[in-house]
């Protein structure tokens, strides 16, 4: 019986652990969209960090970018899409529409797992 | 109404021409422009040429408070283009038709412009690309007989007509687009004409840079322009700002045409150029058609736009 237990305990351990950690890493953040702009229009956040995108203005427009899946539908007024950065890196994107309407996600950190306190 | 003393430098007329936005009435001769002045209303008097329409910026589907029925004041516009007395030969349409890019939109288009009785050459807005297969919807129903997006030319009268696609794989901080393909292929079908073939060339957003802080150009337009220089006579007729503009530039002559669904600002008059409210008393005096003729006895090439109301 208590050998069975003592594994499973262990394995308790470290899930939490990673689970702590990760909302101090990384926290959601929103790009809104209004008069033809992104705001905040460069942003640098943590690996890992979920951004959505609002359209606030009357008329559609996209996220568009050369990033795999960084790319999003047109977005009718008040419609949203998000995407989460995983690699560290600048990431430039535009409307796909209006492509003078541009910004970055800056996405800090080394590329190895162990992230800096 | 505006009006103007005689007398001032044909350019000033022309910057003036842009902001009170009724009709102008043009003359070519010896392949130089210049503006006959202000008309109001139709060509009531001119001798008869041949006519055709331009519309845009239809936005089928927008509902938003700058103008809640964009249905209806197409629906205005097009009864309006039927009591043109010279009947026009056809009609272009310089995108924008749809808001959304959906199939209900685009039918409902289809639906009101119809009843104009006229051919229609459409070239697409970048609201008309935006359904899931970016075009798909737009190239089965405009596309037949055009090459890459859309783009494709054709005779009328003695005059060449060129619709170009400037809304395609737009560049990250870079203005309307037309490519290397499309480039090489303007280049190729205005090869071997005879440079006193009048040229129309029509697309979405504008060909000439009219305002770059607000994505109002086309970063290669120069290039495309370039093919045309040697002509005596170009009109070069786009939509995309929803306002009348008018330049002249050697012997081509720059037109953009209202919406008949919602206007847009003046050039940084407002924080953006998203659509403009106004009050719903002179929404109809800022929407409207083009109405062009060309005299070809007396090489004469006339623009009119209509408001829906005066
Ligand atoms: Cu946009």
């Amino acid at each position: 019986m208590l050998r069975m237990k003592l594994p499973t305990i262990l394995v308790g351990v470290a899930v939490s652990v990673l689970w702590v950690a990760a909302p101090a890493q990384a926290e959601d953040i929103t790009v809104t969209i209004d008069n033809f702009a992104f705001t905040p229009q460069n942003v640098t956040v943590k690996p890992g960090t979920k951004v959505t995108w609002i359209n606030h203005d009357d008329i559609p427009h996209s996220v568009a970018s050369g990033t795999q899946g960084l790319r999003s539908k047109a977005l009718d007024t008040d419609q949203s899409f998000s995407f989460t950065f995983t690699t560290p890196g600048t990431f430039k994107y535009f409307c796909g529409l209006h492509p003078h309407m541009t910004g970055s996600i800056v996405v800090e950190g080394t590329t190895g797992s162990a992230a800096p306190q | 109404m505006t009006t103007h003393d005689d007398g001032p430098s044909r350019r000033k007329v022309l910057e003036c021409m842009t902001w009170a936005g009724t009709g102008v009435l043009w003359t070519i001769a010896g392949g130089v422009p210049a503006s006959l002045g202000i008309i109001d209303g139709a060509l009531a008097e001119e001798p008869k040429g041949f006519t055709f329409l331009q519309i845009s910026d239809s936005h089928m589907g927008f509902d938003k408070p700058a103008n809640p029925n964009a249905k209806g004041t197409l629906e205005e516009a097009i009864a309006r283009a039927r009591t043109i007395p010279n009947r026009p030969a056809f009609m272009i349409h310089t995108g924008d038709i749809s808001h959304l890019s959906k199939a209900s939109e685009f039918d409902d288009a289809e639906k009101i412009i119809s009843q104009a009785r006229l051919d229609v050459h459409y070239v697409p807005g970048e609201h008309d690309i935006i359904d899931e297969d970016r075009g798909r919807l737009y190239m089965a129903r405009y596309g037949r007989g055009t090459r890459g997006f859309g783009y494709y030319s054709f005779d009328a009268n003695g005059v060449h007509f060129i619709g170009l696609v400037n809304v395609v794989d737009l560049k990250g901080g870079g203005l309307g687009y037309l490519g290397a393909e499309q480039l090489a292929w303007l280049e190729n079908d205005l090869k071997g004409r005879s440079a006193s073939q009048p040229i129309v060339v029509f697309a979405h957003i504008p060909l000439w840079t009219v305002y770059p802080e607000w994505g109002w150009g086309t970063d290669d337009g120069a290039q495309a322009l370039g093919y045309l220089k040697r002509f005596g006579s170009v009109t070069v007729l786009n939509g995309h700002i929803h306002q009348v503009m008018q330049k002249v530039e050697g012997n081509v002559t720059f037109h953009t045409a209202r919406s008949t669904a919602f206007p847009q600002p003046a050039p940084g008059t407002a924080p953006s150029p998203g659509p403009m409210k106004v009050a719903d008393d002179k929404l109809r005096t800022l929407l409207g058609i083009a109405d062009i003729t060309f005299k070809q006895n007396e090489q004469r090439l006339a623009i009119v736009d209509t408001p829906l109301k005066s």
